[in-house]
């Protein structure tokens, strides 16, 4: 049996799992609000893909209506809360901040933002009420951010709505796929209720299938797709069945639907990818107690994907890096992992189109008792392929009206991650069930 | 012509003399609470303040209430402006008098006035002065200013109201007074230069201006109590601090250039920094009165205000206040003397702006729609920008640019035509020298109101044509 990792105190995990951002105090809060400089065309809110209008809510921290804050952001972005979270500010809102150029420091906005939902949490405020009925109704499948603010904004105009949701809890990824010390599952599921309160028939492990989609557009006026993808890209490569071998999304997941004493962990842990689940992976599998954790690339520094914030995050939380590594062969011992064989690569060209070149005779062994592969996730493709006529891209996504999230097919509307040039982020996915919101009620009246 | 190092290591003599009255330096604290004892009198003096008015004592202590201050903070920074309604000493006249002696025993080259308030009787204020004076007291000053509570007794601003009045009891007073009389005038009056003249006609020596200004600070949106509160009422209360300078410069201004008052002027209202005092001293004061700094920072900001003075007149090349004292003054005349055909405009530093609009939307809604405001795509800006660089960051594998969003950065440009120069864009824009107004040379000859009106009378000019863009 392989040695596991000496489990820390369920008090030390909670202290490892602390939210990173903590809340602004109410004094640090009206600090930092005081440094907008409420811009006109604010580049703020064009950089966020729900265009909240920062500057407005700013102000109204202010001057003391945090209510009213509260409400300018969720109009825009009824995951407000989470986003403000969970949203890579540094690229979104913050990085167009124009503070970045005056002062080298743009405003927090993502803090701010917390705050000013935080108050309205706190005041247990219902800013949104279900529309006069219109006798219409729209069936959801999928209950992540995109299909619950697909769900909610219906629900606004009046319109029936019926959401169907394989698993057990509905939030999608901003319930569980997102590292838990960046939002706390309470929290998210917290947000979900705020929208549930809307009178949606949520059903939740409740799988449907690309072929029951007939029938529901039979029943139904309209239906939205927001299935999101699947499992992380097989790695195909020898030892993937190994014990000890784990998916990144399961893997995250688990922190928020184990208890936290409970969730496996290695010793000796190796992560396989570059991009920002790795990295929250990696930061995951640090805290919950692992003595060492690598991230193995076959690509080098400059080239690996994860956000700046996040890469830096794992190095601070003391995550290894073997740059220009790629995976061949998990190696066992009686059906457990006990290393990852890699061999070394160079790279051929310039940026993400360079080459990845095998170097000869460079094979070597990272020793580990885990391995976490983190390498994207795939498209739902048996799902999708059983609707006759939907229209895919080459990546086998589904092609819709960027203006109205309709898809090839009459009354089947789809947001969220498994529609083409959806975006990685929560609030992308929020902009999307908006957009698809938004669509099916012109459709509809 | 001193070089550069000669210069710098000039002796600055911040000495004054304020109507015969000598003093280190010409910052002094404002009769108010900072100004109330012996103790804090030494304390100021101990941190280089060059004189002080001792808060304005009476016959008999007054009673005070609580809570007496309120206070307006604008956008995170705290006490843009203050009030209290605070009355005058609430100590016996015997400890104040003893008090006085000690301090003028032991800081004899220190200029030490002391503010008087009692019932308008001729014996009254005789006694006061005679005692004030017996104290050791350099100079006196007539509380003719205050504008809550004293007021409704007939006294402070019920005096400072009523030209007769001030003349009269200036006159009372002068009759006994060895010392320099300064008359305290209130703001709370129409032109205060029917108070300033009553004042000089009365026998004054000099004049402090201004007092505190009738206000009330606000009301609390929970108890729907004024503020500040006491026991659910409030009442007006004097308003000083920073928001008070302009209506004090220009009420130093009126005094100062008056043909008929030609006094000296102890310059109050607004004064937190040495930039502040120098615009009181360049606009005629000859010494300046603090409080409100004080109370918000304690007698330490004296010396940044000594220092930020010194290297100010370091760099003007003078060596003594009395060099500057009134140089302004001359400068503030009637609008109908301005010069109609002086013609700045704006003008925007491209590679200094940040992309925050706020000129724009300033200029669009509020003054006269001359910025231009164009959307350049962002690889275009980065390209043209001298500064490309420190404008964009690279996180993981995306480039993202400040100022941009949605593809593109606000350029904004001025329209020179149609600008009028108001200043406002300028004023609003939170980058150093990125809007300045520049002079254009339009080859036309200065022309004042009044020279206007007489060419169009004499048919020598045509008429000036209204804005045509708006």
């Amino acid at each position: 049996m392989a040695k596991t990792a000496t489990k820390p105190s369920l008090k030390k995990l909670k202290q490892n799992f602390a939210e990173v951002h903590p809340p602004l105090a109410s004094d640090e809060a009206r600090a930092e609000a005081a440094r907008c400089l409420y811009c006109f065309d604010a580049p703020c809110i064009r950089a966020c893909p729900t265009h909240i209008d920062i500057p407005s809510f700013i102000r109204k921290i202010s001057h003391d209506d945090l209510l009213g804050s509260a409400k300018t952001i969720l109009d825009a972005n009824i995951f407000g809360g989470s986003c403000a979270r969970v949203c890579p500010t540094d690229v979104l809102c913050e990085g167009a901040c124009v503070d970045n150029t005056l002062l080298k420091d743009p405003v927090q906005i993502g803090r701010l933002q917390r705050f000013a939902c935080d108050a309205a949490e706190a005041a247990e405020v219902q800013f949104y009420h279900p529309g006069q009925s219109t006798g219409r109704s729209v069936a959801i499948i999928g209950a992540g951010p995109a299909g619950l603010t697909c769900a909610h904004d219906l629900r606004k105009a009046g319109h029936r709505v019926t959401m169907l949701e394989a698993r057990s809890v509905a939030g999608g990824l901003n319930t569980v796929g997102i590292a838990a010390y960046k939002m706390p599952t309470e929290y998210a599921l917290s947000e979900v209720d705020r929208i549930l309160r809307m009178e949606i028939d949520l059903r939740l492990k409740h799988p449907v299938g690309g072929s029951a989609l007939a029938g529901l557009l039979e029943e139904h006026d309209a239906v939205f797709l927001a299935i999101g993808l699947g499992q992380t890209a097989p790695l195909g490569i020898p030892g993937e069945n190994l014990k000890g071998v784990h998916e990144s999304l399961e893997f995250i997941s688990q922190t928020h639907t184990v208890a936290l004493t409970k969730c496996p962990i290695g010793r000796q842990v190796v992560v396989i990818g570059g991009g920002n689940t790795a990295i929250d992976a990696a930061n995951a599998a640090i805290r919950l107690g692992a003595e060492s954790v690598t991230i193995a690339y076959r690509r080098d520094e400059a080239s690996m994907p994860a956000f700046t914030h996040e890469y830096e995050l794992a190095l601070d939380s003391g995550v290894r890096f073997e740059w220009l590594s790629k995976p061949k062969r998990i190696i066992g011992k009686a059906g457990e992992v006990s290393g990852l064989r890699c061999i070394r690569t160079r790279l051929d060209g310039k940026g993400r189109k360079a080459k990845v070149v095998a170097v000869g005779k460079s094979d070597f062994t990272i020793p580990c008792d885990m391995v976490i592969k983190a390498l994207g996730q795939e498209v739902l493709h048996d799902f999708l392929s059983a609707i006759p006529k939907l229209k895919l891209d080459k990546k086998g996504r589904v092609v819709v009206d960027p203006e109205t999230g309709a898809t090839s097919i009459p009354k089947l509307f789809a947001g969220g991650d498994c529609q083409k040039d959806a975006g990685e982020e929560v609030v992308n996915a929020v902009q999307t069930g908006k957009i698809g919101a938004a669509g099916i009620n012109k459709m509809l009246t | 012509m001193n070089d550069r190092s000669q210069h710098d290591a000039q002796a600055i003599d911040l000495s004054i003399e304020f109507c015969g009255v000598k003093a280190p330096n010409p910052f002094w604290l404002a009769s108010a609470p900072p100004t109330n004892s012996e103790y804090q009198i030494r304390r100021a003096f101990e941190a280089g303040w060059g004189g002080a008015v001792w808060k304005t004592i009476n016959q008999e202590p007054i009673v005070n209430v609580s809570s007496r201050y309120g206070a307006i903070d604008y956008d995170g920074r705290k006490i843009v402006g203050l009030n209290n309604i605070e009355l005058i000493t609430d100590r016996t006249l015997e400890v104040n008098l003893r008090e006085i002696a000690n301090v003028k025993r032991d800081f004899p080259g220190h200029a030490l006035f002391v503010s008087l308030m009692v019932e308008s009787k001729r014996e009254v204020w005789h006694d006061i002065v005679k005692q004030t004076e017996d104290a050791g007291a350099d100079g006196l000053e007539l509380n003719f200013g205050c504008p809550h509570g004293m007021s409704e007794r007939g006294m402070g601003a019920a005096v400072g109201q009523v030209p007769e009045y001030t003349q009269m009891i200036v006159e009372w007073v002068k009759e006994v007074a060895r010392t320099p009389v300064i008359v305290k005038l209130t703001p709370n009056i129409t032109d205060v230069r029917a108070t300033g003249r009553a004042a000089k006609q009365g026998g004054a020596d000099a004049i402090s201006l201004i007092n505190t200004i009738n206000s009330v600070m606000g009301v609390d949106l929970d108890t729907l109590c004024p503020k500040p509160e006491v026991g659910g009422l409030g009442s007006h209360g004097g308003y000083c601090g920073p928001a008070v300078k302009p209506i004090a410069l220009h009420m130093v201004s009126q005094i100062a250039s008056d043909p008929e008052i030609r006094l000296p002027i102890s310059g109050i209202g607004g004064i937190q920094t040495w930039q502040d005092a120098t615009e009181h001293m360049l606009l005629g004061a000859g010494s300046v009165q603090v409080c409100t700094a004080v109370m918000h920072y304690g007698f330490r900001i004296v010396e940044e205000m000594i220092s930020g003075m010194s290297n100010w007149m370091r760099k003007q090349g003078y060596h003594s206040p009395a060099e500057f004292v009134g140089a302004s003054t001359d400068r503030i005349r009637t609008w109908n003397e301005l010069d109609l055909n002086h013609k700045v405009v704006a003008e925007i530093d491209e590679d200094k702006c940040i992309n925050c609009g706020l000129c724009y939307i300033a200029c669009e809604d509020g003054c006269h729609q001359s910025i231009n405001i164009e959307q350049v795509p962002e690889k275009e800006f980065l390209k043209a920008h001298k500064d490309g660089v420190d404008r964009t960051f690279l996180s993981g594998t995306q480039r993202y640019v400040h100022g941009a969003g949605e593809g593109y950065v606000n350029r904004f440009t001025i329209n020179q035509e149609t600008c009028v120069g108001c200043n406002m864009c300028s004023l609003i824009c939170p980058v150093a020298d990125c809007i300045t107004m520049i002079q254009i040379d339009n080859g036309k000859a200065p022309m004042n109101y009044q020279q206007y009106q007489e060419g169009l009378a004499a048919g020598t000019i045509s008429k000036i044509e209204p804005p045509q863009h708006a």
